[in-house]
């Protein structure tokens, strides 16, 4: 089995769940912690990460600083904005309520629905 | 709000894009660089850290090209870079583009010349401030001329008081003609053309004066202090726009009158009234001094708000037939009717067909050069195969080749259009000031926000309709098939050959369209041209003559006999006579009937009177038919004399000689000494109504001013300071009139339907140019395509004859097309320009067969280029090619 490609939209919140979760990062931590917690079961380009990055940032949802990494280099970090952890939140909760619903969609059964679409 | 400020971001970033570039270079550097460190250390060899880190980003380019599209205007962006790569490839390809836009030049240049006529004649409204309360008030079926069309001072005054309908009922004096006044100063005095209007009629039009006042009721009362309003070209080319002039006095044929007020440029009179006229100075007409000259007054008014064009027609139905012509009079009775016409319509209303007409001419022209471009981006594009399937290949979408070719005909389509502006403002500077067209309202004519706006539409739908269909086609180009070289006569160039042609026959019914409509009309203008006026216009000229002594009757035949003798005297001149009034200049007309004879109502006609000189039939080219001309001695105060016209003697005594009956003519008895041929009096295209001519010399009658009449083979700018010379012998105070050929009349009066003609034909010609070109293009192309394939032919001893011989029937086939479908065509155009033919049938043979004609050559010479082209392919070289 292949790798999972990514939906519209979801790498945005994978990236603000990662800020929210990790604090300050930069982009290469955000896209390898994000393949880490997916167990590598995602399908990413780690250079789509900066536009979802710059996106987010021009929503007001994170902002970006210049600092130094762990390993002495010159890196620009990310952080979660007040406006972005409302904005995760919401796009949580949606999240979930569509996840909560595919899941019922997809336990159907035959002999639930009886509509013709089943067979 | 926060769609805004991301908007706001993306705009900035639009515009720092190096910065931005530089900062995500960093950023994606550092990124490998955490990469291959990470990498190392789970013991890679330092290539394939590299190469891994590389593959898990991704593609460097790819993650630029995404966050640029993520942060910024990719629109805009692409466009940039669309229009950048537009204009690298037209500059390489000067021929196409200077053909191109000079195409679009010629199709929008005429689109926003011809929008410009039809938005000043027809779409903007009159230059007045509520121009749309004016009216113009007519009396119903007016056949006498200006008479039939005025009323007098008392009737004007009448319904002035009595109507409920009007803010305001003015009127001018429709009687006068061009420089009908002296202006007298230091040396000769000057022919200037003066107009007598009612005191309110600058008021009632909502015209202020640019300096000074308006006229006052003081001025417009009997003995009061003469004073006049001059217009503005006349105050700034008379009186060097000096504005002390107002309160000064102006000698006018030796009366002094105070100048009270300049008018604004903006005012034209004769633009709106009266078609090629100019009016220089303006004076209040003396209401009570009018009475007694019968209708003189063309009513204008002011409607009150609110109050429609139905309300005031039915006040004036009731009010009109109980006017009287003159109070003092009751026993004249009155017989008025009124019919109440928007001042806008009654301008510009007989023209909306004719401009109707015009502007769908210039909208084919706009089409067929849509077609031609279409067809010669086609051409390019097949030639572009190669590199749109390059670029297709490269990952370019379908959206984003046709983007491609829409920009590169919106930026040609631009640049015709700026172009074509600068032409159409050329032509719209030089038709205003042509005072020989008789079209109301020309004066006023520029290019305005309408027109601009207009320009604007028309560049933009051009484009699209003309670079749609290739970006299309394009779009939907076989890969493989385009990037294989042998593309050449591959199934695709076939089918674009086919549309091509579609293209082509188009053109050539559009172009077909066009030409028969010129020849139509050109046809009726011949026929107009053809028309006998019953009179000769080409071997006459006129001048008006100055005569202070001729309101007597005696005096006025002594100097008329001098001055025809002395004039008769210059050589070259045959003959020479007076006359108050020339054909289609201004007129005037009163009643005649048989003595004796009691008619009914509508059996009379108003009839046009001439006060006329022994021998002025003669000068003028009229053709006596019976009796006898007036003579000097034709001044019996008991009895007068006039010569009618045919239609008079066919009316009153049909089926009988008319010489020798008595008739009543304006209120004296007259005996008939002759019958002339019918005169076309307004133009040549309009039905010879009544007319009759009255001696000079006879003290019934008064004439309205004098023209003297010349007959010479001799160009009349060469008598022209001769008979000068001696009316100022005669009357020193003659001014410097000018001498004007009668063929000049003629020519105005005309000249709304040869200024018609002359535009469609142009157009016409424009469209067999283009459609000239059209064919050229595919011809020449499909004998490209074919180099290879002639080149067998020849090789396998096919004569150069016989190549030549198939590309001309391919052309003539093409042509045939186009010609069978522009005929169907034209027969339903045709029909729907009925109104506008004279004398000619929709469906004239000489306009369809020259049409046909004019194609097949055009077709023909367009055909040959390419086809000698083709005879010359050395098979060798076709062979060795590719």
């Amino acid at each position: 089995m292949g790798k999972l490609d990514l939906l519209q939209g979801t790498l945005d919140l994978m990236v603000l769940k990662t800020l929210a979760a990790m604090g300050a990062q930069h982009g290469y931590g955000i896209a390898r912690r994000i393949e880490q917690v997916s167990g590598n079961e995602v399908l990413l380009n780690q250079g789509t990460i900066y536009a979802s990055l710059v996106r987010l940032e021009q929503r007001g949802w994170i902002e970006s600083n210049w600092g130094v990494s762990d390993n002495n280099r010159k890196a620009k970090f990310y952080a979660i904005t007040e406006e972005g952890r409302e904005q995760l939140a919401e796009d949580a909760r949606y999240w979930e309520r569509l996840t909560g619903v595919m899941d019922k969609v997809l336990a159907m059964s035959p002999d639930m629905g009886g509509e013709e679409g089943a067979a | 709000m926060s769609l805004l400020r991301r908007c706001r971001k993306r705009v900035r970033a639009f515009f720092n894009k190096p910065a931005l570039d530089a900062e995500l270079e960093a950023e994606l550097a550092v990124h490998l660089e955490f990469a291959i460190e990470e990498n190392l250390e789970r013991g890679l060899t330092p290539e394939e850290a590299r190469r891994r880190a590389l593959a898990s980003l991704g593609g460097m380019e790819q993650a630029k090209e995404q966050h640029r599209e993520a942060r910024g205007l990719m629109t805009l962006d692409i466009l940039i870079h669309d229009l950048k790569y537009t204009l690298r490839t037209l500059a390489r390809d000067r021929g196409f583009t200077a053909v191109a836009i000079l195409i679009l030049a010629l199709g929008i240049g005429a689109n926003i010349a011809v929008f410009s006529v039809v938005n000043t004649l027809l779409l903007r409204p009159l230059p007045f401030p509520g121009s749309e309360q004016l009216v113009r008030i007519l009396q119903k079926d007016p056949k006498g001329g200006e008479s039939s069309m005025t009323y007098s001072t008392d009737a004007m005054q009448e319904f002035q008081a009595k109507n409920r309908s009007f803010q305001q009922v003015t009127g001018y004096f429709a009687f006068s003609g061009s420089d009908n006044v002296k202006l007298m100063g230091n040396g000769q005095p000057q022919p200037v053309t003066g107009l007598m209007v009612a005191g309110n009629f600058f008021p009632t039009l909502g015209i202020e004066p640019l300096l000074g006042r308006q006229f006052s009721a003081e001025d417009c009362v009997k003995n009061s202090r003469p004073v006049t309003m001059l217009s503005y070209p006349f105050w700034k080319r008379r009186f060097g726009s000096n504005p002390g002039i107002v309160g000064q006095t102006i000698d006018l044929d030796g009366t002094q009158f105070t100048v009270v007020g300049v008018l604004p440029n903006t005012f034209d009179f004769g633009s709106v009234f009266s078609p090629g006229k100019k009016v220089d100075l303006y004076a209040p007409a003396i209401l009570g001094e009018m009475e007694d000259e019968g209708n003189t007054m063309a009513l204008v008014g002011r409607l009150k708000p609110g109050v429609t064009l139905g309300q005031a027609q039915s006040e004036a139905d009731s009010i009109f037939p109980k006017l009287l012509s003159n109070l003092k009079h009751p026993e004249y009775g009155g017989g008025y009717t009124a019919n109440v016409t928007g001042l806008k319509d009654y301008v510009s209303g007989k023209l909306r067909r004719s401009l109707i007409v015009l502007w769908c001419a210039v909208g084919m022209i706009l089409l067929i050069v849509c077609v031609n471009l279409s067809n010669l981006l086609l051409a390019r594009a097949a030639a572009r195969g190669k590199e749109f399937a390059l670029r297709t290949a490269l990952g370019a979408g379908r959206g984003r080749i046709v983007r491609q070719l829409l920009t590169e005909s919106l930026v040609l389509s631009g640049a015709g259009a700026i172009l074509g502006l600068g032409m159409a403002f050329g032509i719209v500077a030089w038709l205003a000031h042509q005072g020989s067209i008789a079209l109301p309202l020309l004066g006023s004519l520029r290019i305005d926000g309408a027109a601009l706006g207009w320009t604007l539409l028309i560049a933009v739908t051009t484009s699209i309709l003309f670079g749609l269909a290739p970006g299309l086609r394009m779009g939907r180009g076989d890969l493989q098939a385009a990037l294989k070289d042998g593309g050449r006569g591959a199934s695709d160039g076939r089918g674009h050959e086919r549309m091509r042609a579609v293209l082509v026959i188009s053109e050539v019914g559009l172009a077909c369209v066009l030409l028969v409509g010129a020849g139509l009309l050109l046809r009726s203008f011949l026929h107009v041209m053809d028309v006998d006026l019953g009179f000769e216009p080409s071997h006459s000229a006129a001048i008006s003559v100055d005569c202070n002594d001729c309101r007597d009757p005696v005096k006025r035949g002594v100097i008329w006999q001098q001055v025809i003798q002395r004039v008769k005297q210059i050589p070259g001149v045959e003959d020479a006579g007076i006359t108050d009034n020339l054909p289609m200049s201004v007129n005037r007309s009163w009643g005649i009937s048989a003595k004796g004879h009691t008619y009914r109502k509508g059996e009379l006609a108003d009839t046009f009177v001439y006060v006329v000189s022994p021998g002025y039939l003669r000068s003028i080219g009229m053709r006596l038919l019976k009796g006898r001309d007036i003579r000097w001695e034709d001044n019996d105060k008991t009895q007068a004399v006039v010569v009618i016209n045919e239609t008079i003697a066919r009316h009153l005594w049909p089926g009988e000689d008319p010489v020798g009956r008595i008739a009543e003519v304006g209120g004296a008895e007259a005996q008939v000494i002759g019958v002339v041929a019918d005169v076309h009096e307004t133009n040549a295209e309009t039905e010879a109504g009544w007319q009759m001519y009255l001696s000079t010399t006879a003290p019934q009658y008064g004439p309205e001013g004098a023209n003297l009449v010349v007959r010479t083979k001799l160009p009349p700018a060469a008598l022209a300071s001769g008979v000068t010379r001696v009316l100022r012998e005669i009357n020193p105070g003659q001014p410097a009139n000018e001498f004007k050929p009668i063929q000049m009349l003629v020519d105005h009066a005309s000249s709304p339907r040869r200024f018609f003609m002359m535009l469609v034909a142009g157009f016409a010609g424009l469209g067999l140019l283009l459609a000239a070109l059209g064919i050229y293009g595919v011809i020449s192309y499909s004998v490209t395509q074919r180099t290879q394939e002639i080149g067998i032919r020849m090789a396998l001893g096919s004569s150069t004859g016989r190549v030549q011989r198939d590309v001309i029937a391919k052309t003539l086939r093409l042509a045939l097309a186009g010609i069978v479908v522009g005929t169907v065509a034209s027969l339903a155009v045709a029909r729907l320009i009925a109104t506008l033919l004279f004398a000619t049938s929709p469906w004239d043979a000489g306009a369809f067969a020259g049409m046909a004609v004019a194609l097949l050559a055009v077709a023909l010479v367009s055909g040959y280029i390419p086809a000698r082209r083709a005879s010359r392919i050395s098979p060798m070289v076709a062979l060795r090619d590719n």
